[in-house]
């Protein structure tokens, strides 16, 4: 029973963001604060759950780790911010995250993102494909080098660079045509499927 | 000090992660370090949510037009919240119906509706105007053709079988060709240039010559 | 007005009711076209059809319900195709907005075929990407030292003898998000576990580079990478029933790309013969 009728009231909220497409009307604003209100009780129960519980209270409760509480009061820090006169609190977790975080992505996207790809990309120039990948790949990086004028063979390079990244664009507009549709036949499919049952 | 104690810390934690990419028997410290950025990053994920309470809070507190539909999402959030605190986030609970019923139909239909808005931008403002906006636009509509069904369809349809025995698929053969080479060239150039942008600004962030993160101030 | 004029400027709910129509009407009258499978999508399915039974393989279902329509059904019939073959599936993500949804969709792909804790289990979401797949790459369990639902993980059957990345066969990251190029760089290159990515259309094309440079096995992309999982697996879902909407909806927005341009080189001869006269 509880199922029947959360698809109807899934349904209901469904057709009152559609009816945005017509005009802004009341359903409408309704069904987005709703989704903006729940949305955001969502992250709290969440994050208390999936995050506050695993990886500060079990380890106190089940391996009796006391050490968690320190990085557990180096975040709160970040509260900071709402007291002006202690905002400076909140650069002591920043500074860890993003040492971090900063620290780690340097050797492995080296590693990954730019020799991977130069491995992948030097190979003998045995086949047309090959060719066009590699030629495609100079003229880009060409063009991206915006600290000499774009003249004579650089400017002819750059210029066969953008005909690279208009085809790759005009692909990614092709995409996310279909990307959107989908999602819309997405919730079509739901309204017809789910709800009313006209769709097999 | 203020300052600059925070970015001593952040060149430490970040050559540490350098060295310890290369010489790995740190690996007591280095796990100690990632767990607790784990934990430490905790509270980043609601502190975005609190100008959103405010917003809507202020807005029942004076009265505003708007005050119904704040007291709307008020509401909203604090039953979800309660509801997931109290009775948990699995299967059979309130937050999970209230979040299959309500959230995820409604999170679905708010994108949905670029469906719409993308139909009407592309006939708006799609012009071959330029020879590069003429190929932007052949390759997209090659591939809005050719990677869905109807363009094999059309063309196993309309070709006679001569041209069928030497190509079945050509549409998808000929999406698959710009996917896999020329889009897969600039795609990579794309990638090797914000990869190396990336790897400067990291340094710089390490050096403490990029502080913007760190706000204004002493 | 002119009629080329009126044709470049008409109301544009017009159009939203067309493009109602081209996604309502297939659905309800199918057409049936065939749909062919790439070469991207194949690669994740023979890698996943040629694992032995008792393997694992470890599932991040990073995306929200604004990705629904096309991950939902590559993530289903890639779950079940991995739950009939008996290999031992591990979920988890790093989107909380995906923390609900991912026990959702393990739970709905595994009715009838798949037990929870004994085939597969769900472990929920972790903060902080790119550090917890560093993380895992030493220790699964010091990230998640219980699941979803509480459960200590080493009461879990299907976790025994699963520490890091050198005991899972395989990640697969069904992702909205720039999500894969995290597991790219901080688990696939670093600890050489193969890397499967499920992405939405938009950035599908992005992951191209990777595919050629084999840092990923194979590409599943949009719905329709979805509908083609979907014939591999013989098992007609979603996905595959969207794709005559996806494809009349295509040709209509063609057909108005096209009357656009049309429509424009018309009005900008007229106004150029104009200026001459």
């Amino acid at each position: 029973m509880s199922e029947i009728i959360g698809i109807w009231i899934a349904a209901g909220l469904t057709l009152c963001v559609f009816s945005f497409l017509y005009k802004d009307n009341l359903f409408y604003r309704f069904a987005e604060h709703l989704y903006v209100g729940t949305s955001v009780g969502y992250t709290i129960a969440q994050a208390w759950h999936q995050t506050v519980v695993k990886l500060v209270w079990y380890p106190i409760k089940q391996e009796g780790d006391y050490t968690v509480l320190i990085p557990a009061a180096i975040g709160l820090l970040m509260f900071s911010r709402f007291v002006p006169k202690y905002r400076w609190l909140i650069r002591w977790p920043l500074a860890f995250m993003i040492g971090v975080s900063a620290g780690a992505s340097i050797p492995r996207s080296i590693q990954s993102f730019i020799f991977k790809q130069m491995e992948a990309t030097i190979q003998p120039l045995n086949s047309i494909n090959v060719f066009i990948i590699v030629l495609g790949l100079l003229c880009t990086l060409i063009y991206f080098y915006f600290s000499t004028e774009h003249k004579g063979a650089v400017g002819v390079a750059s210029k066969v660079g953008i005909f690279f990244l208009m085809v790759s664009f005009g692909a990614a507009f092709g995409y996310t045509v279909m990307a959107r549709i989908s999602l819309l036949i997405g919730r079509v499919y739901f309204l017809f499927h789910d709800w009313l049952h006209i769709v097999k | 000090m203020k300052l600059r104690l925070p970015l001593i810390l952040c060149f430490l934690c970040g050559i540490f992660m350098i060295v310890q990419f290369f010489v790995p028997p740190f690996t007591g410290v280095y796990d100690k370090l990632l767990n607790w950025v784990m934990i430490i990053s905790i509270p980043a994920l609601v502190i975005g949510l609190t100008s959103l309470i405010k917003l809507h809070s202020n807005r029942i507190i004076r009265k505003t037009p708007n005050m119904p539909y704040s007291t709307v999402a008020f509401v909203a959030m604090i039953v979800m919240a309660l509801s997931g605190l109290i009775g948990g986030t699995g299967q059979g609970t309130w937050f999970e119906w209230m979040f299959k019923n309500i959230q995820v139909p409604m999170q679905a239909t708010m994108f949905s509706l670029l469906a719409f808005y993308i139909a009407s931008a592309a006939y708006r403002a799609f012009r071959a105007r330029t020879l590069e906006a003429t190929l932007m636009l052949v390759t997209a509509v090659l591939v809005m053709l050719a990677r869905v069904p109807i363009g094999d369809f059309l063309w196993q349809h309309v070709m006679p079988d001569s041209v069928l025995q030497w190509k079945a698929n050509l549409p998808e053969d000929v999406a698959g060709w710009i996917l896999n080479v020329p889009s897969m060239a600039a795609r990579r150039g794309i990638i090797l240039g914000i990869s190396l942008g990336a790897i400067a600004t990291s340094i710089k962030i390490i050096l403490g010559i990029e502080r913007s993160y760190m706000g204004a101030g002493e | 007005m002119s009629f080329w004029e009126k044709i470049g400027s008409f109301d544009r709910r017009y159009i939203f009711a067309l493009i109602a129509l081209t996604v309502i009407v297939p659905l309800l009258i199918p057409i049936g076209m065939p749909i062919t499978t790439t070469n991207e999508v194949k690669s994740v399915y023979d890698y996943i059809d040629a694992l032995p039974p008792g393997s694992a393989i470890l599932v991040a279902l990073d995306y929200d319900p604004a990705a629904l329509a096309e991950l939902y059904p590559m993530s289903i019939a890639m779950l079940k195709h991995a739950y009939t073959k008996k290999i031992k599936v591990i979920g988890m993500t790093l989107w909380i907005t995906g923390a609900s949804l991912g026990d959702v969709v393990m739970r709905e792909a595994a009715q009838g075929i798949a037990e929870q804790d004994k085939d597969y289990a769900y472990l929920g979401f972790v903060p902080s990407g790119a550090v917890a797949i560093m993380r895992m790459g030493q220790d699964i369990s010091a990230v998640f030292n219980v699941d979803y639902s509480g459960k200590s993980i080493s009461q879990i059957p299907v976790m025994k003898g699963i520490k890091n990345y050198k005991d899972i066969s395989l990640v697969v990251d069904l992702a909205a998000g720039s999500t894969p190029e995290a597991w790219i760089a901080y688990a696939g290159t670093p600890h050489h576990v193969p890397i499967a990515i499920g992405v939405t259309a938009v950035s599908a094309v992005g992951y191209y580079p990777y595919l050629n440079a084999k840092q990923i096995i194979g590409l599943i992309g949009g719905m329709k990478g979805a509908a083609e999982y979907e014939k591999l697996i013989q098992a007609r879902g979603r996905a595959s029933v969207g794709m005559d909407s996806q494809s009349m909806t295509h040709i209509a927005i063609i057909l108005l790309i096209i009357i656009a341009n049309v429509s424009y080189f018309v009005i900008r001869r007229k106004n150029k013969k104009e200026i001459e006269s």
